[in-house]
């Protein structure tokens, strides 16, 4: 059943990439795609609903094998027949990542018939969107690192494809690249790993993998150092220190792309990753502790950024590098359910705040800063109250879906110890807060600082755009009670539903102490909306300017997301440019001199050669023959061809021998 | 009985004549008649030595150069004949096509 899940999608794009592009209509076009999708998600409850009723958790599905079976000897000496069978795995993890991205990813499909209705690139754009829809089905599904390496990397290409998607301008074809190198490096991490597994055990598929962690196969070392290497991955995908920067500048591609890849599923491919390889991560220790401190380092430090920024997507994108690092935190203080659960919630919220963003933008002929919005409060009525939804969820305002899986990380983190973590996390959900409302204020309060011809244009979205927008409002408000933790009096479905494949956080917190970590941290999201307020609509702007006069050079530092890009320009890009330059001149001196100098050598070694062939070899050939003409000149006299003369010879001839015989005789 | 260095004398008379005609004719024809008294030279010396010593065996050479000579005689004037239909003579100077 669940096989058929990445099967329409596929189907979508082989429809849309090789005969949409020529000869469908765009309506024609967006039947395809959105159909595709749907059918998927159609797929996804059905399988969905089959797993609930089965008392099978997991099910795994070999189709073919991929790589034949060949023996390979592993660490300790130890022979094993190492084969990959391109595998399914469905377990609980798989099917709420299946339903997340084919049910986000559908209605963000309906989204763009509305956004993309007047593009030139209508089927390319859906074409590369199924097919990142494909890619990221095969990646959640995948039973067995390598068959998830394909997805991994098919959401990267989908990734590059998309944010270049308008290629013709120059800032969005090298966002695209930067995003796609910058995958590379945490690829490299991520391939590595696989191939520290394979000769540690000899096995890429996850159950075996958790199978020989049990079994004691696996050194704590090799273990730590692996699930470094595949962490170093989900940096890339999903937006860590230190390979974070490609995602602000990802926003370069078309809304509804920001929101499908950029918010809600390619950037928690690493969160799956984690999750899904939970076993490895949590024997290791090590590699968990540096998860939590990535990620909660990563979800203040993006938060920061996300204070200063004027481009409204760019403060999502800062927004949503933070709130994977609290998807982070929740896995490496072991809580793997609540951070799965993050994942989940952030998705509904995060891509309903791009959206609607996408819908102001769209209302006011595709300004993005912030500076040049302001009181669209009542000139968008109905991008304005969703939006307000998704602002209030991401804030951790109580009964919204982002305060229940944020709390849920942050008293796991508590109640495992990681009081750092838990301070910084603490902290950067004041900061969310604040500059999530601080976007709010600045567009949709105050006075209204379009331009004229925007402001002229303004208009609310069409209804497929806004339509979306209100369902994934809806689970943005209620999406947090699959999730309703045991002190509010829920049973905390979702945490016992993942059970089967990520295990259950043994860190037990009193009711008490979880109530007042509650109210702490609705307290400080409360504070920092309060903050806000104050600073961006009270005043107007007044102490924000005040504080940024005040700490220029701080606030420098800030609007210059920490010059980071500046030193990763010099030193990686431009290392790498001198690098290849200095490999050029190497290679044009000294590889190209070498081969010169051996040709220069070889010319003149055979032209000595044939000097010497055709003065002494030939001369000789020559010689023999000249001797041999002069000698005939001369002897061919005798030959005068008259009869007479040779009988002269002969009677001659017989005379000598007549005379010879008459004297020895 | 004729005294044997008389039949020599008269042998080498002949073949001396006939190498004489070979050596200074230009006539192909008189060439090989010449060459014929050559052969039959030899002959009465041959045929005068077998009476002499009372041997068959010279007679019996001279009948096989006689054989042979007739068979030369043969190819010879085939040739001779053939070369007189090509140049409408038969002269031994003009023949030098083998000249080195």
């Amino acid at each position: 059943m669940f096989a058929w899940i990445p099967v329409f999608p596929l189907v979508g794009v082989l429809l849309n990439g090789l005969l949409g592009i020529k000869y469908f209509s765009k309506r024609a076009v967006s039947t395809v795609a959105v159909g595709a999708v749907g059918l998927s998600f159609a797929a996804s409850v059905a399988s969905f609903v089959r797993l609930l009723g089965s008392t099978e958790p997991v099910v795994v599905k070999a189709y073919f094998t991929w790589i034949p079976a060949s023996l390979v000897r592993v660490f300790g000496g130890r022979l094993q027949s190492l084969a990959i069978d391109f595998s399914f795995r469905y377990d609980s993890l798989a099917a709420v990542m299946t339903l997340v991205v084919t049910g986000v990813g559908l209605l963000i499909h309906i989204y763009s018939v509305g956004y993309m209705a007047r593009d030139r690139g209508y089927a390319r754009f859906f074409a590369y969107l199924n097919l990142f829809t494909f890619a990221m089905l095969i990646l959640v599904l995948g039973a067995n690192l390598a068959v998830m390496f394909i997805g991994w990397e098919g959401v990267g290409l989908c990734s590059y494809l998309l944010i270049g998607f308008w290629f013709s301008k120059d800032t969005a074809a090298n966002a695209g690249k930067k995003a796609f190198i910058t995958n590379r490096v945490g690829d490299f991490g991520f391939i590595l790993g696989i191939g520290l597994l394979v000769s540690a055990l000899g096995t890429v598929d996850i159950g075996e993998i958790a199978a020989g962690i049990g079994g004691g196969l696996l050194g704590r070392g090799t273990a730590t150092a692996a699930a470094l290497l595949l962490f170093l991955g989900a940096t890339g995908k999903s937006a860590q220190i230190p390979l974070y920067t490609w995602l602000p500048d990802a926003m370069e591609g078309p809304t509804p792309v920001s929101a499908l890849i950029h918010a809600a599923t390619m950037v928690t491919a690493g969160v799956y990753m984690v999750a899904r390889m939970h076993v490895l991560y949590s024997f290791s220790g090590t590699a968990l502790d540096v998860v939590a401190l990535v990620g909660a380092l990563t979800a203040v430090y993006a938060a920061t950024m996300g204070f200063v920024q004027n481009d409204i997507k760019r403060v999502l994108a800062y927004s949503t590098i933070s709130q994977i690092g609290y998807m982070f935190i929740g896995l490496g203080v072991g809580a793997y359910s609540a951070g799965i659960f993050h994942l989940m919630t952030h998705a509904f919220f995060k891509s309903l705040l791009f959206l609607a963003a996408g819908s102001v933008i769209h209302a006011l002929s595709g300004e993005q800063d912030m500076r040049k919005m302001g009181g669209l409060k009542a000139r968008l009525p109905v991008t304005y109250p969703v939006f307000m939804a998704g602002a209030l969820a991401i804030a951790g305002v109580p009964g919204l879906a982002g305060f229940f899986s944020k709390d849920e990380i942050l008293a796991a983190a508590f109640a495992s110890g990681h009081y750092a973590v838990w301070v910084l996390g603490l902290a950067g959900a004041g900061m969310t807060s604040f500059y999530i409302f601080r976007l709010i204020f600045l567009t949709f309060y105050g006075r209204e600082r379009a331009e004229p011809e925007a402001r002229h244009h303004l208009h609310e979205s069409p209804r497929i755009m806004t339509a979306p927008l209100q369902v994934l409002a809806l689970l943005a408000i209620v999406g947090g009670y699959a999730g309703l933790p045991h002190v509010l009096g829920g049973r905390n479905w979702f945490a016992a539903f993942l059970r089967s494949s990520t295990g259950i956080s043994d860190h037990p917190l009193a009711a008490s102490a979880e109530i007042m970590l509650m109210l702490f941290s609705a307290g400080v999201s409360l504070a920092g909306i309060w903050a806000a307020y104050v600073v961006y609509v009270k005043k107007e702007g007044l102490p924000a300017e005040r504080l940024a006069a005040r700490f220029k050079a701080v606030y420098r530092l800030v609007s210059r997301k920490y010059f980071i890009d500046e030193i990763y320009d010099r030193v990686a890009v431009r290392g790498t440019l001198a690098l290849g330059r200095l490999s050029a001149w190497f290679d044009a001196r000294i590889i190209d001199g070498l081969v010169d100098g051996s040709g220069w050598l070889v010319r003149k070694f055979s032209s000595a050669s044939m000097a010497f062939d055709e003065a002494v070899v030939d001369g000789a050939v020559n010689g023999i023959g000249r001797a041999h003409r002069a000698v005939s000149r001369g002897l061919r006299r005798l030959q005068t061809g008259y009869v007479y003369n040779y009988a002269l010879a002969i009677v001659i001839g017989l005379v000598i021998l007549v005379s010879l015989a008459v004297t020895i005789f | 009985m004729i005294p044997v260095n008389l039949v020599l004398g008269l042998g080498l008379l002949i073949f001396s004549i006939g190498l004489v005609g070979v050596l200074v004719r230009k006539n192909l024809i008189i060439m090989l008649m010449s060459l014929e008294l050559l052969l039959n030279g030899v002959n009465i010396i041959l045929a005068g030595l077998g009476c002499h010593f009372k041997s068959p065996r010279g007679s019996v050479f001279a009948l096989f150069v006689i054989v042979m000579a007739v068979s030369e005689a043969a190819v010879g004037f085939a040739l001779v004949l053939s070369y007189f239909r090509q140049k409408q003579r038969a002269d031994a100077d003009e023949l030098n096509e083998l000249k080195g």
